[in-house]
C-alpha cells in the first residue's frame, strides 16, 4: 500500500524553483531518510508533505487523499524545526491541548502515557519556558506521537537531543514502524538516520537525485550516497 | 459540529490561559486606555464632552484593541506553534473563531475597566440605557475583533506587523466604528435605540455578519496560501 506519493512537485519562491519536478512513492511501514545538503529543498518538501505549504505545481497524496483534507491531517504527525509548544503552558497542558485538537477523548490519559514514555513525568506540571532544550525537544516528540499518527514527518528530529534521548526517539520510531506507521525524516545526522531507515531519498538542488531502498553501502559509509548520486543531478 | 465547537473552545481557552499567565496584552492595553482617557479628560472641556464622548470611547477601544489583536497570531510564531495548529485536523475556521473568541473576551475585559473610568473622569452616566449600551459595545467589539483577528493572521509573518495591523484594520473598520460611535453618542445623550438611529444598528449588525462570514471563508487561504 502506498502511504505517500509526491507527483511532479514544483515549488517556486519568486522565480527561484526550490523544488523541481520532485516525485516518489513511499510504501506504508517504511522509514525514509530524507537527505540533502543545506538549501537542497528538504524542509520545503516536508512542509508540502505536511500540508503547511502548497506546491506551485504537482500534487502530494497521503494514503490516496489530499494532504489538506481533515481526515488526512488526523493521520499525520509533524515535528518541524520549531518545537511547536507553548512556553506559557505546562508540559501536560501542552499535550492535552494537542490531544483535544486531534479529537482524542482520552487526551489527559494519553498525555500522561507520553510524558512517561519520553521521561518527562516528573516535570509534567512545569512550564515549558523553564525546560532545557533537550526536554523541550522530547516534549515535542511526545506531542508528535500523542495521536499515534500513521504518517510521521520529522525535520531534524535528533537536533538538541542527548544520546539517551536519541535512543528513546529511535525506539519510538521503530515502535511506530512495527505498528505500520510510515516515517519520513530529514536530517544531517546521517549515521542515526541510515541506521533506522529502510529507504532513502536524496534531494540535490531541488531535484530527487536518489529514491529507493537503503543500500548496504550506506550503512558503513553514510556519505556514499552523496558521493555517488549528487553529481548526477548537478 | 460538536468537534468543531470543541476545537474552537480549546483554542480560545488556550489563548486565555496563556494571556492570564503572562498578562502581556491585557496589562499594556488597560494601561494605554486609561492613559488616553486621563489625557483627554485634561484636554477636553467638560461642557462639550457629550458631543465627543461616543467618538472618544470607540477611539480608546480601537487603540486598545490593536494592542490585544497584535499579540493574537504573533503568539503562535513563538516556537513555530502556528505550524502545529495548521498541520493539525483543526479546521482553519475553528482556529480563527477560537482566536476571535479569546480576543473578544480580552477586549471586553479591557472595556469593562475603561467604561467605569470613562464615566468617572468625564462625569457621564453611560449606564442610562444600560442594556442598549451593552448591545452596542458587544456588536462593535465583535466587528473590531473579527477584522483585527483576520488581519493579525494576514500580517503574522511580516516584520512590521505592529505597524501594518492598525494601518490595515482601521480603514476597513470605518463603517463599524462610525455606527458604534453614532449609537454610543445617541445613548450617552439620552436617546434610546429607536427611530433614526436603528439604521446604524442595522449597519453594525450587517458589518459583523459579512466580515465574520468572509473571514471564516478566507482564513484557510490566508494561513496556508
Amino acid at each position: 500500500m502506498i502511504a505517500l506519493e509526491a507527483d511532479a512537485v514544483w515549488k517556486y519562491f519568486g522565480d527561484f524553483p526550490a523544488l523541481r519536478d520532485v516525485g516518489f512513492k513511499i510504501e506504508a511501514g517504511s522509514i525514509v531518510a530524507l537527505l540533502g545538503r543545506n538549501g537542497a529543498g528538504k524542509t520545503t518538501l516536508l512542509r508540502i508533505l505536511s500540508g503547511l505549504a502548497k506546491p506551485s505545481k504537482g500534487s502530494v497524496k497521503i494514503q490516496g487523499a489530499e494532504v489538506r483534507d481533515e481526515p488526512t491531517r488526523r493521520r499525520i504527525g509533524v515535528l518541524g524545526h520549531g518545537i511547536s509548544l507553548y512556553d506559557e503552558l505546562s508540559a501536560k497542558e501542552n499535550l492535552i491541548l494537542f490531544g483535544k485538537l486531534y479529537g482524542l477523548d482520552d487526551a489527559a490519559k494519553r498525555a500522561e502515557y507520553w510524558l512517561e514514555k519520553t521521561g518527562l513525568e516528573r516535570v509534567r506540571d512545569g512550564l515549558v519556558r523553564e525546560f532545557s532544550r533537550g526536554m523541550r525537544q522530547r516534549l515535542a516528540v511526545a506531542r508528535t506521537f500523542i495521536h499515534e499518527p500513521e504518517v510521521l514527518l520529522f525535520d531534524e528530529p535528533f537536533t538538541s537531543l542527548d544520546d539517551k534521548a536519541i535512543a528513546v526517539l529511535q525506539r519510538l520510531i521503530l515502535e511506530a514502524k512495527e505498528r505500520g506507521s510510515t516515517v519520513i525524516m530529514s536530517t544531517h545526522q546521517l549515521r542515526e538516520a541510515i541506521e533506522l531507515a529502510t529507504h532513502a531519498v536524496l534531494i540535490s538542488k531541488g531535484k530527487v537525485a536518489y529514491a529507493g531502498e537503503r543500500r548496504q553501502e550506506m550503512i558503513g559509509d553514510p556519505g556514499w550516497l552523496y558521493r555517488t548520486y549528487e553529481g548526477e543531478s548537478a | 459540529m460538536k468537534l468543531f465547537l470543541s476545537q474552537a473552545l480549546t483554542i480560545a481557552a488556550k489563548d486565555l490561559r496563556a494571556e492570564w499567565r503572562t498578562k502581556e496584552a491585557l496589562n499594556a492595553s488597560i494601561a494605554f486606555s486609561l492613559v488616553i482617557l486621563i489625557l483627554f479628560s485634561f484636554a477636553i472641556d467638560p461642557e462639550s464632552m457629550p458631543e465627543f464622548a461616543g467618538g472618544l470611547l470607540w477611539l480608546v477601544f480601537s487603540f486598545a484593541g490593536a494592542l490585544v489583536l497584535n499579540r493574537s497570531f504573533a503568539r503562535e510564531t513563538q516556537n513555530d506553534c502556528l505550524d502545529a495548529l495548521v498541520a493539525s485536523p483543526v479546521p482553519s475556521a475553528a482556529l480563527f473563531l477560537g482566536k476571535t473568541a479569546a480576543n473578544f473576551s480580552m477586549l471586553l475585559a479591557v472595556e469593562s475597566v475603561c467604561l467605569p473610568a470613562f464615566g468617572f473622569l468625564f462625569n457621564i452616566s453611560w449606564w442610562t440605557y444600560f442594556w442598549s449600551m451593552v448591545a452596542v459595545v458587544l456588536l462593535g467589539t465583535w466587528g473590531l475583533t473579527v477584522v483585527g483577528t483576520m488581519f493579525s493572521a494576514l500580517t503574522v509573518n511580516l516584520r512590521l506587523r505592529e505597524l501594518m495591523l492598525p494601518t490595515l484594520v482601521y480603514p476597513v473598520m470605518i463603517p463599524a466604528l462610525m455606527a458604534a460611535m453614532e449609537l454610543t453618542h445617541d445613548l450617552l445623550n439620552g436617546q434610546p435605540l429607536a427611530g433614526d438611529n436603528l439604521i446604524w444598528l442595522r449597519l453594525l449588525i450587517g458589518f459583523d455578519i459579512i466580515f465574520t462570514a468572509l473571514s471564516v471563508t478566507l482564513v484557510d487561504t490566508v494561513l496556508v496560501g
